[in-house]
C-alpha cells in the first residue's frame, strides 16, 4: 500500500522505526520583532544555501523535504481570509492549523467535519477552512504521486476561553482529533498529518527541495506575508519514500543530528504518563495522551515531549535544559547554581542524548541549542540592523561585512536565545543563570538527595562461599575460561579482556550447548548518521550517575521530585548493595524479590517464577517500596536461576505496560552477570544498579589460591574489576553515541537473534528480532541443563568446570569453523595447488551438520537444470569481485602486506592497504611486473598517512565507517609498534604510540559523509568511492543514504569478521551476522531503486565458493576475504595479534619473528583460485553462466529443515529470502555509474588558471569569488599536481589565489604543497583538512567594524590528518581544531573544545582561548599557547602531554618566526602586539609537550649527541 | 598467558639422561628430572593459542596451554586439577608417550616445540609428591556392576573412570599382576613398575577390585561374567604378533619381541628366576627385526643384557630428517628419530627384506637378506611398490633374532570366538561409535577395538567406552 506516512510498512529485513535523517538548519530573525517580508525571503535564501546539505533520491526532483516556519502572519490571513468570508477576530486570539488531508474526498471531509466537532467540544470555534494554494507542477513526480490535499483550519477563542488559555485549547484539539483519525480505519488515514496548530507560529513544509518551497507555496511569496522570525530545514533522509509529514520544521523545533537514546526516551516518557499532573491541564490531562505520536523520527518525537513541556508550563528554554543538559558532571568552571538546575532536573528527565544542533522557536523567542559534545555545527552572525541569523553554516546569506557585528558559533550544550518581545539576544550564561536561581535547587537537593557514602555501613556483608562456588559457578554456566579470558585480565589490570582475529562459533541459537541469555542480543553501534564517541579522551561528556527510588512528578517544581538516592556508578560492591537494601531514607525503601525457578517444575519454571515476580513487584509497589532487586542468590541443588536478564528486562516492561514504571528502580544481584556485555545488557533493559556478586566471589577465591600475581589484595582486584567494568560500560554506551548511563538504562539498544517473537514482544518489548528462534521454553531447557551439570544425580568424574571453547578452540568445547581440522587442509591445499584437498577443506566447512554456525549454514540452494562446467565465466573473471580486507601495515607485518598485494594485483583483485597509508615506494611496480600498491586506498578516522599523494594512487579509495570487530570503537597502535617504516608511512613519529578515534571527526551525520565523498572524489576523480559499513538493523536504511551521498561502492560488513585487536565483548557481541547485513542492504536499496548505482560487497568469514554463491544470492556483487588469505600465508589462529609475538611473522613487526613468515602470493592466489572455482562448480549444478545473474537471486535460496535441533527448530528466514515487490526495470545488481556532479566545481576554473603552473612549476597568482556552495576548494586542483609531482608537489607559492566570500565546506583540503590559498572572509568546516604541503590563509575582510580575534573565522575539525603544510587564521577556530594533525604548522587566535586531539605532529600556535579538554589523546607535535588569564590549566587534559614555559632556543626560535608570518600573512594585531611586546608576552606562552613524543626526541638528542661526542673522540 | 615472547626469550629445554654407558649397566629409568625452575621457564614458552593443536593432537585432549601456563605460574596443585581432568594415568604418558602433543605444537612450525610431555610428567610427580593423589571414591554407588576384562591402560583408564561414575567395577587379568602391557611389554627402563604398583594402589582405595590370574574365556567362561554384571567392557589388547613366516622361521633363537620383553621384566619384578636354557642376549650377536618401538625395547634390553652385538633392520627406507612436502605440519612427523635405545651402542639399517633365517642343530645361525627399494607413491592408493634390488643379498651372523614387526589385532581364541562378537575388516572387535558391540552391553576398548596404538591412545579409548558404559547403564532409569 502507498501512503505518504513516511514509510513503507515493515518487509523483509526492513523496520521503518530504523529510519534516519539529518540536515542543514537555520533561521534568521528580527531581534526587536519587526515583522518583514524580507525576513521571509531571507529564511528561503538560506535554505537555498543549504540545498546542499539536503538530499534527493532515485528521482532527482524530489527532495527529502525543506520547510519553515514564521510567526503567524496577521496581515495576510486577513487578506487571504477575507477572500473566503472567514471573519478573523483580532491578531493573537485566533490559530491556525496547517493540515495534510487525504486525497480521497469522503474522507477529507469526513475529517474536516470530525475536526470543526472537536474544535466546538474542545473551547473552541470553527472559523473556516482556506485552501493553501500550491503549484505541483514544481515538484517531483515521486512527490506529486502522494501529495496530500493541503488545507488551512482557522480556529477563535470559544465562549468559556481566555486568550492565553488558547495555544493549550489548540494542543488538546490537536491530540483528541489526532488520536481519533489514528485510531479509526480510514484507508488514507496516513495521509492525514497537522504541521502546526497555532496562535503564533505557522509550518509550511512538504515533500520539496529547499529551492522548491516558495515556488509550490505561493503564500510565501505574497509580499505581504510578513515575520519576524523564520526558521528553515532542508533535509537529508537515508531513503526516497515519499514523507510529506516527516518534512522539518516540526511545530517547535527543526534538528539537526539525531537521538540516539531515542528508545529509553520514549519507554521512560510512556512510563511518566500515568504519572502526570498538571495544574494546568488538571482533569484534562488525559486528553493529551499518548504525547508521543508513534512511529515517527526521533525529532517528531523530541519536538511532541517539548511541546508537551511547553504548554504545561515550562518556558522553552527551560524544557530545552531539561531535555538536553549540558555536560555538568565533571565541569570544573560550571558555577554550582547551574550544576544543581542540572542534578535537580536529572531526577525527572534523562537526557535526550545524541549529536544534535536544534532551533526552535515559540513565536516569540527564537533559539538553537547544540548537544554536550558540539558534534553539529552551528554558525551565527548579528548585524547591526538587529538581524540574528543562525546557520549549520557560515555565510549562508550576503551580509555587508561592515554591518556585522558578531559572528559567532555555537559551543557545546549552549544555547542562543532571542526573545523579540524584549527584542534582545540573551546569550548562554545570562540564560541559564535565570533558570538556574529559580527556585532553590541547591537547598532541595540537599534537604532530599542524598548518597550511598551518606548511608549507614551495613552489619552484614556476604563474602565467598568455596565451599559451594564451583557448583554455582556450574549452575550459571561459568567455564574456566570465564575465569581465565575474561575476569583474570579485568581483575588484575583493571582492563578489558582482548583477542583478535573475528568470532568463528555457532550464533547462540545454533549451538548445542546450553547459551547465556545475553548472547542472543548484539549490541547496535552508530555509523554515518550519528557518530561514535570516544569514551576514553572525551570523558568530560560522561557520565555514570544513576538516580534510585520513585520518580516525581514531570510536571511540577518541587522538592520532592529529588528524593533519590544517587549512585555515582551503577556496579556495585556486596557491601554497596547491602546498604541499598537496607536503605530507609526519605521514603526509599527496598524490597528483594527471588528470581529463581523449582528445578521441579521443568521448562515451565522460568515462565511462572516470572508472573510471580511481576505479582511480587505489583505488590511490593503498592505497598510503597521504591527500590526493586532482583536477586538469583537463592540457587541451591532445588532452584535455577531464572536468567537475570530475563527478570529484569520481563520486568521492565511489565512495569511500563503497567504505567508504574518511574515509581521504583530495578537493582540485579546476579551470579551470572560477568562480561561487559552481560553487564550492558542488563541496564539496556532497565537494570539501574548491577552487583555482580560471583564475580567478586571468583576473584576472591582465585586471591587465596594464588592464582593471582601475589600482592594483589581482594579489595584492590574488585576495584579494579569496578573499573573495568566501568570502561567497558562507557565503550559499550559510547559506540552509540551515549554518553550517560542514565540514558542508555532501558534504552533496548540491541538486536535480538535467534529469539521468537512473543517471546520478545512479551519480556524485551521493541526489540527486533527478525529470525524467530528460541521462547522461553528453550530458556527453561538451558537453565536446566547448567543446574544439572552443577547438581548431578550422580557421580561426576571431575569437579572442574568445563573447559569453554568459546574464545579457543576446545576439544570438548564450543564448534569452531577454524580448527584443527580445517586450517590444515587449507594450508596443505594451497601450498600443494591441489583443488581436491581445498575441496576436502570445503567439505568440512560446508556440512551443515558438523558445521551449523551460521546464518548461511541454514539455506540451501533450490535444485535446477545443470550445464557443464566449461560454460561457466573463468575462474579469472570472477576473481575481479574478490577483494582481502583492510589489515593496515602496522597490524600486519610488511611481508604480510605485500604478500597480499601481489596476489591480488595478479589476479585483477583488491588489496586494501587498511588504516596505516602505504608506502609511496609501492605506487610504481616492481622491475618484475609485481605491483605492491594497493589498490585500495581506505581512509579511516586516524586518517593516518592519507596524502593526496595516497588518495591519487588508488582504484577504490574506501571511506571505513566502522569495523566488524569492534564496530563504533577506534584503535590503538602502541608505541613500541611504531617502527621507523611505519611511522615514515603512517606520517607520525617512530616510538609514539597511535590512536586512531571512533569517530570520523568530519563525519557526525550523513551530509558530512556526502561531503567526504565528494571531498575523495575531488582528490581522485578516477577513483571509486566506498563505504564500509557493519551489519546491524538499519543498515539498509544507511546504505540506501550513502548511495544518495553518491558512494560508488559499499560494503557491509559482518560481526563475525575481522582480524584486529579487538575488546572480546566487541568481537562477540557488537553487530550482526553478514546475512541480515547484506540481505538488508540489498532489500532496502532496491526498495528505494538505488541498488543499481552501487556494487555491493559483503565479508564476514567467508570461507568457500558455497560462502560466496549464497551471500551473493543474499545481494552481494563482490567479496572480502581476511581470515582466510591470512590463513594461506600461514596464520594459525593463535589469536594474539594484539601482542606483537606472531609465531608464524604474520601479525607483529618483530624484526626476528617476521623472518618467520613462509607465505608467498602463490598460496593466496591459489586459495582465491579454488573458491573461483568452487563458485563454478556450484553456478554449473545451477545452471547460470555468468556470476551478474545470481546477484541478488535470492529466489534460489530456500531454508534447510532443522527441526532436530532443540533451539533452531524454530528458526524463520523468510526476513532474509524476502524479496521487495518493486517493477520490473528495478535493477537488482550493480548496472549504472553515480552521478557524481563534479563539473560544477570551481576547481575546473582554478586549475585552467594554473596549468603552466602545474605542468611546469611556473608561478601563477589570481583572483576568485567564493561562496558557501562552494566545497573542496582546491582538491581538485592538488589531485592534479599530485598526480605528476607525488607529495613533493610544486616549489612553494607556485600557485597563488586570493579569493573573497565564504567559503563551503573542506576549503583547500588536501591542499598540495606549492598551493596558497588566501580567503578574505570567512570559512566553514574542514578547512585544511588532509593538507598535504599546501598554504591556507584566512583573515576577515578589511571593511569589517568587530574585532577579528573575538569572532569566528574557520568551522570545527579544521586541519583533520593534516600531514604537512601552513595555515594562518586571523580569528576563533571552532571545536576540535588540529585534530589529528601530523605534521601541519597553524596559527590561529583562539579555538573551542577538544583542541589538538589525537595531534601527532606538527606545530599548533594558539594565540587565544582554548576551550575544554584540549590535548586529548595528543601523542605528539607541539602546541605553544598564549594563556593570558592563566586559566589553560583547567582546560587542558593532561593524560598524556605536560606543561612547560617556553624557554629554550629553538622553542623561542620557533614561536617567534610562526607569529611573525602570522602577522605578515594576516596582518594579525594580536600577532602584531605580542612581537612588540616580546620579552613581557613570552613568558605567558605555554608549551604543551606529549609526554611520550618528548622521551623519543629527547632519546634521539641524546643519541645524536653521543655520536657526535664519539666522533669527536675519534 | 604464559609469557609473551617467551618462546623467543627462552630455549627449549629436555630433560638430561644418565649416559649410555652407565645406564646399560642396569634396567632402571634413566632420566634425570629436570629443575622445577627450568620447568616453570620451559611453560613460559608456551604461546596459548587460539588454537592449540597440541591439545588436537593429543588423543585424550590434555588441556596443556592450561597447565603450562600454571606451571609457569607455580600453580602446580591448579595444573593438577586440570591434568587430572582428562588424562587418569599422566604417570604412564609422561614417561612412554611419544608425544604426538608436541608434533603438533604450533611453535614447532619453525622452532622446537615447547616440552609438553616433560611438564605433564613433573606436574603428576610434583601432585604424588605433594600427597595431592588421595583416594577420591564416588559419592555414591549406583549398585551397578561392571567387568572390565584386561587390565592393561584401556582397561585401568575404563575401570578408573567407571567407578568413578559411581558403578562397581571388577577387573580381570589373565597374567600374575595388573598392568598389562605397562607391566609386560614395556621395559623397566622406560617405565619403572613402582609407577603402576602407585597407581594400582590408589584406584584400589577408591574401590576398584582385581582378579587377576584368570583368563576370561579360558578359565571362566564369558557368559559366567554376562550374568554377574550389567556391563563388560573388553580390553584384551591386540596381542597377536605378526610372524614372518620365512624359511628358518622355527629355529631355536628366533623369537617374538614379546617373548624376549616380558620374560626381563618379570625377571626385574623378582617373578621369574633365570633359568640356564632362557632367552637371553647374553653374550649373543642379535638381530632385532622392526625398527618401532618395541624394537628399539628389544635393543635396549639386549644391550643390557650384555649382548656381544645388536643389530635393528627395517623394512621400510630411512625417513627423512625433516618434514616432507606432503608430510606437512600438523600431522605426525614421519622423521628419522632415534630412539634412546638406539643411542646405547647398535647399527641401524633400512630397506632389508628378510629372505630367510638359517642354522645349524636347530639353532639360528645366519640371517639371509636382501636390500630394497620403493617405488613413488601411488597418486591414487598412496602405496609404493617394493623391489628387491638384484645382487643386493648378504647374510649376517646372529645367535638371537626378535621380531618386533607388530601385532596382527586381538587373540580371538578363548573370549572372543566364545562370545561371537563381531570383528571389524582389521581383525579387530568390532563396535559403534558408543564403543558397544553387536552384543547389547558388551563393549570393547583399547588395542583389542582399535588395533595396535599408542599407551594414550589407550587410555583414551577406556574413558570413551566409560563414558558409553555409564550412559548405558543410567538410560533405563530415566
Amino acid at each position: 500500500m502507498i501512503d505518504n506516512s513516511g514509510f513503507p510498512e515493515q518487509q523483509g529485513l526492513y523496520y521503518p522505526e530504523f529510519e534516519k535523517d539529518s540536515c542543514g538548519v537555520g533561521f534568521v530573525t528580527h531581534i526587536k520583532g519587526e515583522k518583514s517580508h524580507e525576513i521571509i525571503r531571507n529564511g528561503i535564501k538560506i535554505l537555498e544555501s543549504l540545498s546542499h546539505r539536503g538530499a534527493c533520491g532515485c528521482d532527482p526532483l524530489t527532495g527529502d523535504g525543506a520547510g519553515i516556519m514564521i510567526q503567524i502572519p496577521d496581515e495576510f490571513f486577513r487578506k487571504e481570509c477575507a477572500k473566503i468570508n472567514i471573519d478573523l477576530p483580532p491578531e493573537g486570539e485566533y490559530g491556525v492549523g496547517f493540515i495534510f488531508l487525504p486525497p480521497i474526498l469522503e474522507e477529507r471531509s469526513q475529517i474536516q467535519v470530525w475536526f470543526e466537532k472537536v474544535i466546538k467540544e474542545e473551547g473552541g470555534k470553527f472559523l473556516g477552512w482556506r485552501e493553501v494554494p500550491h503549484d505541483s507542477s514544481k515538484i517531483g513526480t515521486v512527490a506529486r504521486s502522494v501529495e496530500p490535499v493541503l488545507q488551512q483550519v482557522f480556529i477563535g477563542l470559544g465562549k468559556n476561553t481566555k486568550p492565553e488559555d488558547l495555544e493549550k485549547r489548540l494542543y488538546i484539539i490537536r491530540k483528541q482529533i489526532w488520536n481519533k483519525i489514528n485510531t479509526s480505519d480510514m484507508y488514507q488515514k496516513t495521509y492525514f498529518y497537522i504541521c502546526s496548530l497555532s496562535s503564533r507560529t505557522i509550518v509550511y513544509k512538504g515533500q520539496l527541495l529547499a529551492q522548491q518551497l516558495d515556488q509550490f507555496y505561493p503564500d510565501l511569496a505574497d509580499p505581504d506575508i510578513k515575520s519576524a522570525i523564520a526558521m528553515v530545514h532542508s533535509r537529508y533522509s537515508t531513503n526516497t519514500f515519499p514523507t510529506w509529514a516527516l518534512a522539518h520544521p516540526h511545530r517547535m523545533i527543526a534538528h539537526n543530528g539525531e537521538i540516539n537514546a531515542l528508545r529509553g526516551n520514549i519507554n521512560w516518557m510512556q512510563a511518566r504518563e500515568n504519572q502526570l499532573k498538571s495544574e494546568i491541564f488538571g482533569n484534562e490531562i488525559n486528553k493529551i495522551l499518548r504525547v508521543i505520536a508513534p512511529n515517527k523520527s526521533d525529532s517528531a518525537t523530541f519536538d511532541n515531549v517539548l511541546e508537551m513541556l511547553v504548554i504545561s508550563g515550562r518556558s522553552i528554554p527551560h524544557a530545552m535544559m531539561m531535555m538536553i543538559p549540558e555536560a555538568w558532571k565533571s565541569h570544573e568552571t560550571m558555577s554550582q547554581e547551574k550544576k544543581d538546575f542540572y542534578k535537580y532536573h536529572s531526577c525527572l528527565m534523562e537526557p535526550w542524548d545524541g549529536p544534535a544542533s536544534i532551533t526552535f522557536s515559540d513565536g516569540r523567542y527564537v533559539g538553537a541549542v547544540l548537544d554536550r559534545n558540539g558534534l553539529r555545527p552551528s554558525r551565527y552572525c548579528i548585524t547591526s540592523d538587529d538581524i540574528v541569523i543562525m546557520a549549520s553554516e557560515t555565510g549562508v546569506l550576503p551580509v555587508e561585512p561592515e554591518k556585522i557585528l558578531v559572528k559567532e558559533r555555537l559551543q557545546p550544550g549552549k544555547m542562543f536565545l532571542v526573545d523579540t518581545v524584549e527584542g534582545r539576544i540573551i546569550d548562554d550564561t545570562e540564560l541559564k543563570h535565570q533558570y538556574a536561581v529559580r527556585n532553590p535547587y541547591g537547598k532541595w537537593l540537599k534537604d532530599n538527595m542524598f548518597e550511598l557514602d551518606d548511608l549507614p555501613e551495613p552489619k552484614e556483608v556476604q563474602g565467598l562461599n568455596e565451599k559451594t562456588l564451583s557448583e554455582r559457578q556450574k549452575a550459571f554456566g561459568y567455564t574456566l575460561e570465564d575465569s581465565k579470558i575474561i575476569i583474570q585480565p579485568m581483575a588484575v589490570n583493571g582492563e578489558e579482556p582482548i583477542g583478535s582475529m573475528g568470532s568463528d562459533t555457532p550464533l547462540a541459537v545454533l549451538s548445542y550447548r546450553p547459551q547465556m541469555l545475553y548472547n542472543y542480543f548484539k549490541q547496535l553501534f552508530a555509523q554515518v548518521t550519528n557518530p561514535p564517541i570516544d569514551s576514553i579522551r572525551e570523558e568530560i561528556v560522561m557520565s555514570a550517575d544513576i538516580l534510585l527510588g520513585c520518580e516525581g512528578n514531570l510536571l511540577s517544581e518541587t522538592p520532592e521530585n529529588c528524593k533519590r538516592l544517587r549512585v555515582t556508578h551503577p556496579i556495585v560492591t556486596n557491601r554497596e548493595l547491602e546498604k541499598i537494601r537496607n536503605v530507609n531514607r526519605g521514603g526509599i525503601k527496598s524490597k528483594t524479590l527471588s528470581c529463581v525457578f523449582k528445578k521441579k517444575d521443568g521448562v515451565r519454571g522460568p515462565e511462572m517464577a516470572l508472573e510471580a515476580l511481576f505479582k511480587e513487584a505489583d505488590q511490593a509497589i503498592k505497598k510503597g517500596f521504591s527500590i526493586l532487586i532482583i536477586s538469583d542468590r537463592d540457587v541451591n541443588s532445588e532452584n535455577a536461576p531464572v536468567p537475570s536478564l530475563l527478570a529484569c528486562a520481563g520486568l521492565n516492561n511489565h512495569l511500563v505496560r503497567q504505567g508504574a514504571r518511574t515509581e521504583v528502580s530495578l537493582v540485579v544481584e546476579t551470579g551470572d552477570a560477568r562480561e561487559t556485555h552481560h553487564l550492558a545488557v542488563l541496564l539496556g533493559y532497565g537494570a539501574e544498579v548491577i552487583n555482580p556478586y560471583m564475580l567478586f566471589e571468583i576473584i576472591e577465591n582465585d586471591i587465596n589460591n594464588g592464582i593471582y600475581p601475589a600482592g594483589l589484595t581482594f579489595e584492590h582486584a574488585q576495584q579494579n574489576i569496578l573499573k573495568a567494568a566501568k570502561k567497558g560500560l562507557y565503550k559499550i554506551i559510547a559506540k552509540m553515541g551515549i554518553s550517560t548511563i542514565q540514558s542508555y538504562c532501558g534504552a533496548q539498544i540491541f538486536e535480538a537473534i535467534g529469539l521468537n517473537e512473543d517471546f520478545v514482544k512479551k519480556y524485551f518489548t521493541s526489540t527486533p528480532t527478525r529470525i524467530g528462534g528460541a521462547g522461553i521454553i528453550e530458556v527453561g531447557e538451558s537453565q536446566i541443563m547448567k543446574h544439572n551439570h552443577a547438581y548431578p544425580e550422580e557421580n561426576t568424574t571431575d569437579n572442574l568446570l568445563d573447559p569453554g571453547g568459546e574464545y579457543q578452540w576446545r576439544q570438548t568445547g564450543e564448534h569452531h569453523q577454524y580448527n584443527p581440522q580445517t586450517i590444515p587442509l587449507l594450508q596443505q591445499a594451497v601450498r600443494s595447488g591441489s583443488y581436491k584437498i581445498f575441496k576436502q577443506y570445503a567439505a568440512l566447512v560446508n556440512d551443515k551438520e558438523l558445521n551449523l554456525t551460521s546464518i548461511r549454514s541454514l539455506l540451501r540452494f533450490r535444485k535446477s537444470n545443470p550445464i557443464p562446467v566449461e560454460e561457466v565465466e573463468s575462474a579469472g573473471e570472477i576473481m575481479k569481485r574478490f577483494a582481502t580486507g583492510a589489515m593496515s601495515y602496522g597490524s600486519i607485518s610488511k611481508e604480510a602486506h605485500e604478500t597480499l598485494a601481489i596476489a591480488m594485483n595478479r589476479i585483477g583483485g583488491f588489496s586494501n592497504t587498511g588504516e596505516g597509508g602505504e608506502d609511496p615506494a609501492r605506487f610504481k611496480k616492481d622491475d618484475n611486473g609485481d605491483w605492491r600498491r594497493s589498490r585500495i586506498k581506505q581512509v579511516a578516522p586516524g586518517r593516518f598517512g592519507v596524502t593526496i599523494d595516497y588518495l591519487v594512487n588508488a582504484d577504490q579509495i574506501q571511506i571505513k565507517m566502522a569495523q566488524g570487530a569492534k564496530p563504533g570503537e577506534g584503535g590503538q597502535l602502541p608505541g613500541h609498534k611504531v617502527s621507523e617504516e611505519i611511522a615514515r608511512t603512517r606520517h607520525t613519529i617512530p616510538g609514539v604510540g597511535l590512536i586512531s578515534p571512533p569517530p570520523h571527526h568530519d563525519i557526525y551525520s550523513i551530509e558530512d559523509l556526502a561531503q567526504l565523498i565528494y571531498d575523495l572524489k575531488n582528490a581522485n576523480a578516477k577513483a571509486d568511492i566506498s563505504v564500509k559499513l557493519v551489519s546491524e538493523i538499519g543498515v539498509g536504511t544507511i546504505a540506501a543514504g550513502v548511495a544518495k551521498a553518491k558512494a560508488d561502492h559499499i560494503l557491509v560488513s559482518g560481526f563475525e569478521g575481522g582480524t584486529g585487536a579487538s575488546p572480546l565483548t566487541s568481537i562477540k557481541h557488537a553487530g550482526l551476522p553478514i546475512e541480515l547485513g547484506i540481505a538488508e542492504a540489498q532489500q532496502v536499496l532496491v526498495m528505494n531503486d538505488l541498488r543499481g548505482r552501487v556494487r555491493l560487497q559483503a565479508d564476514g568469514q567467508i570461507k568457500t565458493g558455497r560462502d560466496v554463491v549464497v551471500i551473493a544470492m543474499l545481494g552481494a556483487d563482490e567479496f572480502g576475504f581476511a581470515t582466510s588469505a591470512l590463513i594461506s600465508m600461514g596464520c594459525t589462529l593463535q589469536r594474539k595479534c594484539h601482542q606483537n609475538s606472531c609465531s608464524v611473522g604474520i601479525a607483529t613487526q618483530d624484526e626476528e619473528l617476521r623472518k618467520n613468515f613462509a607465505g608467498k602470493p602463490e598460496h593466496v592466489i591459489n586459495f582465491f583460485t579454488f573458491i573461483a572455482e568452487e563458485v563454478r562448480e556450484i553456478m554449473a549444478e545451477l545452471g547460470f553462466r555468468r556470476f551478474s545473474d545470481i546477484v541478488g537471486r535470492v529466489d534460489l535460496l530456500e531454508s534447510e529443515d532443522l527441526v532436530n535441533h532443540w533451539k533452531a527448530k524454530n528458526l524463520d528466514l523468510t526476513k532474509i529470502l524476502h524479496k521487495p515487490s518493486v517493477p520490473p526495470y528495478v535493477a537488482i545488481g550493480h548496472i549504472e555509474k553515480q552521478i557524481h556532479d563534479l563539473g560544477r566545481a570551481i576547481d575546473l576554473k582554478l586549475i585552467e588558471a594554473s596549468r603552466d603552473a602545474i605542468e611546469n612549476n611556473t608561478p601563477v597568482k589570481f583572483n576568485s569569488k567564493i561562496n558557501n556552495t562552494n566545497l573542496a576548494v582546491g582538491t581538485m586542483l592538488s589531485s592534479e599536481i599530485a598526480r605528476l609531482h607525488g607529495l613533493a608537489g610544486l616549489h612553494e607559492d607556485t600557485i597563488q589565489i586570493d579569493f573573497k566570500g565564504s567559503a563551503g565546506q573542506s576549503f583547500g583540503a588536501f591542499l598540495s604543497r606549492g598551493v596558497t590559498l588566501t580567503l578574505e572572509g570567512d570559512a566553514n568546516d574542514y578547512v585544511g583538512k588532509g593538507l598535504s604541503g599546501g598554504k591556507i590563509i584566512v583573515y576577515p575582510p578589511k571593511e569589517v567594524k568587530f574585532v577579528p580575534e573575538e569572532n569566528i573565522i574557520v568551522g570545527n575539525v579544521v586541519l583533520y590528518g593534516a600531514i604537512q603544510g601552513e595555515v594562518y587564521f586571523r580569528g576563533l577556530a571552532g571545536e576540535r581544531f588540529a585534530v589529528r594533525n601530523s605534521g601541519a604548522s597553524a596559527v590561529v587566535e583562539g579555538i573551542g573544545a577538544h583542541g589538538c586531539e589525537y595531534m601527532t605532529g606538527g606545530r599548533v600556535v594558539i594565540l587565544g582561548p582554548t576551550g575544554r579538554n584540549f590535548a586529548a589523546g595528543m601523542s605528539g607535535g607541539i602546541a605553544y599557547v598564549w594563556d593570558k588569564n592563566g586559566d589553560f590549566d583547567i582546560n587542558c587534559n593532561k593524560a598524556m602531554v605536560e606543561l612547560f614555559r617556553i624557554e629554550t632556543r629553538q622553542d623561542l626560535d620557533e614561536l617567534w618566526a610562526m607569529i611573525e608570518n602570522h602577522y605578515r600573512y594576516t596582518n594579525s594585531s594580536v600577532a602584531k602586539n605580542i612581537l612588540s611586546d616580546w620579552d613581557n608576552i613570552v613568558g605567558q606562552f605555554v608549551k604543551v609537550y606529549p609526554t611520550d613524543y618528548r622521551r623519543v626526541i629527547e632519546e634521539n638528542l641524546a643519541a645524536t649527541e653521543r655520536e657526535r661526542i664519539e666522533s669527536i673522540v675519534k | 598467558m604464559g609469557e609473551i615472547k617467551g618462546f623467543i626469550k627462552y630455549k627449549r629445554k629436555d630433560v638430561e639422561k644418565e649416559s649410555p654407558e652407565s645406564r646399560v649397566k642396569h634396567f632402571n629409568e634413566f632420566t634425570l628430572p629436570l629443575k622445577e625452575a627450568d620447568i616453570t621457564v620451559q611453560g613460559a614458552r608456551c604461546m596459548d593459542c587460539g588454537i592449540p593443536f597440541c591439545q588436537s593432537g593429543c588423543p585424550v585432549g590434555n588441556i596443556i596451554p592450561d597447565w603450562n601456563d600454571l606451571v609457569y605460574r607455580n600453580q602446580w596443585a591448579s595444573a593438577a586439577e586440570r591434568l587430572f581432568k582428562t588424562n587418569n594415568f599422566p604417570e604412564f604418558t609422561g614417561r612412554v608417550c611419544p608425544a604426538p602433543c608436541e608434533n603438533s605444537c604450533v611453535l614447532a612450525i619453525n622452532q622446537p616445540a615447547v616440552t609438553i610431555k616433560n611438564i605433564e610428567l613433573s606436574i603428576i610427580e610434583k601432585a604424588f609428591g605433594e600427597g595431592w593423589v588421595t583416594p577420591r571414591p564416588p559419592k555414591i554407588r549406583t549398585g551397578k556392576r561392571v567387568a572390565v576384562i584386561g587390565s592393561g591402560p584401556s582397561g585401568l583408564a575404563a575401570a578408573d573412570q567407571i567407578n568413578k561414575y559411581g558403578h562397581v567395577v571388577t577387573v580381570y587379568e589373565k597374567n600374575e599382576t595388573p598392568g598389562g602391557l605397562l607391566r609386560f611389554g614395556i621395559p623397566d627402563f622406560k617405565l619403572e613398575k613402582w609407577v603402576i604398583e602407585r597407581r594400582l594402589k590408589v584406584m584400589y582405595e577408591e574401590g576398584v577390585n582385581f582378579i587377576t590370574q584368570t583368563n576370561i574365556g579360558i578359565d571362566i567362561p564369558i557368559k559366567d561374567l554376562a550374568k554377574q554384571y550389567d556391563a563388560i567392557v573388553l580390553c584384551g589388547g591386540a596381542e597377536q604378533p605378526r610372524d614372518m613366516p620365512v624359511p628358518g622361521r622355527e629355529l631355536e633363537g628366533v623369537y617374538f619381541a614379546m617373548q624376549f620383553l616380558s620374560r626381563q621384566n618379570r625377571v626385574n619384578a623378582g617373578q621369574l628366576i633365570e633359568p640356564v636354557e632362557a632367552i637371553s642376549a647374553k653374550g649373543k650377536k642379535v638381530v632385532v627385526l622392526g625398527g618401532g618401538d618395541t624394537g628399539s625395547d628389544c635393543v635396549g634390553t639386549s644391550i643390557r643384557q650384555g649382548a656381544a652385538s645388536v643389530q635393528n633392520f627395517e623394512l621400510m627406507p630411512r625417513s627423512p630428517k625433516e618434514r616432507t612436502e606432503d608430510n606437512p605440519w600438523p600431522q605426525w612427523a614421519f622423521i628419522e628419530r632415534a630412539s634412546s635405545s638406539h643411542e646405547e651402542g647398535c647399527e641401524r639399517d633400512f630397506s632389508i627384506l628378510t629372505k630367510r633365517f638359517s642354522g645349524v642343530d636347530g639353532r639360528l645361525k645366519k640371517l639371509h637378506c636382501v636390500r630394497v627399494e620403493f617405488s613413488a607413491k601411488d597418486p591414487v592408493t598412496g602405496r609404493q611398490q617394493m623391489k628387491e634390488i638384484e645382487g643386493s643379498e648378504f647374510e649376517v651372523e646372529a645367535d638371537l633374532v626378535l621380531l618386533a614387526l607388530g601385532f596382527t589385532g586381538p587373540v580371538k581364541n578363548g573370549m572372543l570366538d566364545e562370545l561371537r562378537v563381531d570383528i571389524d575388516e582389521r581383525g579387530n572387535v568390532k563396535t559403534g561409535t558408543d564403543r558397544m558391540t553387536n552384543i547389547p552391553g558388551v563393549f570393547a576398548a583399547g588395542d583389542m577395538r582399535r588395533g595396535q596404538s599408542l599407551v594414550v591412545w589407550a587410555i583414551n579409548e577406556g574413558r570413551a567406552a566409560a563414558e558409553s558404559v555409564n550412559r548405558f547403564l543410567s538410560e533405563p532409569l530415566r
